[in-house]
């Protein structure tokens, strides 16, 4: 289906990354934001609460990001297309209500533009050390799809694909910016909204009485309706069945989280992004993403200059993880060269894929600034060795 | 970095003068207007309010891949804070281009430097405001590192509605100071430099 023309802007723009999400967001037809403006994604809401009133959509400015999050779980049972943005800090207060939204099988997405942390860390300065907490902060067994821009043209464009996502699989899409995305500006192009495909909320045509909220269809996602509509309405953070309702049990626990498990593991080849360069007969491969994927190229360029086949591999998706696919590579090259604005996160991913047939080489960098390219050139140099 | 047709430009001054806006209207210039790659960075925190404040802006023909810059090419100062702050950063070779009235630099030897009394003109323009945008078209003249009619349509598309005439006429009163104070003189270096390629 194509989008709905009100929310985009289509023309060549010079953008920041956050005024990119917000209008990739609007494009998407996202009309429900709840926030609690933080540095540095405050300009993603700036952006949306003024062009929001043209397109029928609402902004709240509410009072904590708890509240934001469970706004956002609530409005888009009502049919509506949500998401809030914070950062770091918001982020750890949010993660109660994003396991619920999980629970629930709820389509929103969560911005996150990463600082320096933890705790306030540094609120002006970027950092990429929110990705584990995006894939384990909440407690409990469920999964959720994370993905991380590495430009503002990326900003716009991944932000209509996590929009996406979250209604094709009914889950949380973490959207894991970096300050320096997102307060950096380029060009962004914003095309027609008949070439903006999006996916509509897969809306139940059962009957109400034939209806259940969380009896699956073929591809393990279960068909919503919106509250309100007439029909049976129930749901639940608590283990539940069919119907919504709570049932404790060990088997009903064993289908339920099951299956909002294998909703995303059984369907990863379809929700995988990856870019790949030059990975055949390469002895290295750099494995990076957000802006630190654009440092690691320069990187890669410096190394080559001495002669070592590099390969680049960039997570577009971040969670799931390319389990595969680095495990494929893994049998191939010598070492993984894996640079991040953290002392050691998605490396270890990559180090687990790896299994011991290649080694997982860690750049860190511990925030506040980008990486120089030569000590990522030296990693690369080293690990060839 | 390692990439040779980049430009790194730092433009600063005190918040309110519009030194976020001169950025973003070069970097606009360039990449929506010339072609070109153009990655702005502007600075964050308790200085953007009064004091010295700062926007650095990376020009590529290719991608620009690291979004800071070093050492700036071309060094654009609206205040004396701000030129404290920033001066030994500018490259050995590069150019230095400034408010008369509000800088009093030490001119380096190898380091063209070129200053404007952008404040005055846009005084006399009817608007104080309009300060930064006389500026860019002293910047645009300087440099002719942007088509003069790329920078022109940026200004244009960057200011609100209702503003571009005046603006306009701030960006040609910059450019047109150039060509007045500085005109002949590069001219007849530029003359210079070619009699010596030709000998």
């Amino acid at each position: 289906m194509k989008t709905d023309p009100k929310g985009v802007l289509t023309g060549v723009h010079y953008l920041d990354g956050d005024y990119a999400c917000g209008e990739g967001a609007m494009a998407a037809g996202c009309r429900f934001v709840a926030g609690y403006p933080i540095t540095p994604s405050t300009e993603v809401v700036e952006r949306i609460s003024r062009r929001f009133p043209f397109m029928g959509g609402t902004f709240i400015q509410m009072e904590d990001e708890l509240a934001s999050m469970a706004a956002v779980a609530g409005a888009a049972w009502t049919g509506t297309k949500s998401m809030t943005v914070t950062s770091g800090p918001g982020f750890s207060l949010m993660m109660e209500n994003i396991g619920l939204a999980a629970m629930m099988e709820t389509p929103c997405v969560v911005v996150n533009v990463q600082r320096g942390g933890p705790s306030t860390g540094l609120p002006t300065m970027v950092g990429q050390a929110d990705m584990m907490q995006a894939r384990w902060g909440s407690h409990g067994d469920y999964k959720v799809i994370a993905m991380s821009p590495q430009s503002p043209q990326e900003a716009f464009d991944l932000t209509i694909d996590a929009f996406n996502l979250a209604e094709t699989y009914r889950v949380p899409v973490m959207f894991m910016m970096d300050e320096c995305v997102g307060h950096m500006t380029e060009k962004v192009v914003i095309p027609d909204a008949d070439e903006i495909d999006v996916v509509p909320r897969a809306l139940s045509k059962k009957t109400p009485a034939d209806y259940q909220p969380y009896a699956v269809n073929g591809r393990g996602v279960p068909e919503m309706v919106r509250a309100g509509d007439g029909y049976r309405f129930h749901t639940t953070g608590l283990t539940h069945d069919d119907r919504g309702y709570p049932e404790m049990s060990a088997e009903r626990q064993q289908i339920n989280v099951r299956r909002i498990m294998d909703k995303i593991l059984l369907n990863v080849d379809d929700i995988v992004r990856i870019e790949e360069e030059d990975v055949d007969g390469a002895e290295v491969v750099v494995v990076a993403y957000g802006i630190t994927a654009r440092v690691a190229r320069m990187g890669i360029d410096l190394a080559r200059k001495q002669g070592v086949k590099v390969g680049f591999l960039r997570l577009v998706v971040v969670w799931p993880f390319p389990e595969k696919r680095i495990r494929e590579l893994a049998a191939a090259v010598k070492a993984f060269v894996v640079p991040e604005i953290n002392l050691g996160q998605m490396v270890l991913e990559v180090e687990r894929c790896a299994a011991g047939q290649a080694k997982a080489v860690l750049v860190p960098h511990a925030g506040g600034g980008v990486h120089d390219p030569r000590v990522i050139c030296d990693a690369i140099v080293e690990a060839a060795r | 970095m390692t990439d040779a047709n980049r430009v790194e430009i730092r433009i600063t001054g005190f918040g309110g003068q519009g030194v976020v806006l001169s950025g973003h209207i070069i970097g606009r210039a360039c990449a929506v207007h010339a072609g070109k790659h153009a990655t702005m960075i502007q600075s964050f925190g308790p200085e953007a309010r009064g004091s010295a404040c700062s926007t650095t802006v990376a020009i590529s023909d290719t991608e620009v891949l690291y979004p800071y810059i070093g050492r700036p090419d071309v060094f654009i100062v609206m205040s004396a804070e701000g030129y404290d702050k920033y001066r030994d950063e500018l490259k050995n070779d590069g150019t230095l281009i400034y408010e008369k009235d509000l800088v009093r630099p030490k001119i380096k030897d190898g380091q063209p430097s070129f200053g404007v009394a952008s404040t005055r003109i846009a005084e006399g323009l009817g608007r104080a405001i309009v300060q930064n945008i006389v500026m860019l078209g002293f910047f645009a003249a300087v440099t002719k590192l942007v088509p003069q009619e790329a920078m022109r349509e940026a200004v244009a598309k960057s200011v609100p509605d209702g503003t571009q005439e005046l603006n306009l006429r701030a960006f040609d009163a910059g450019w047109d100071a150039f060509e007045e104070e500085y005109g002949n003189t590069a001219g007849a270096e530029k003359e210079a430099e070619e009699a010596l390629v030709s000998t």
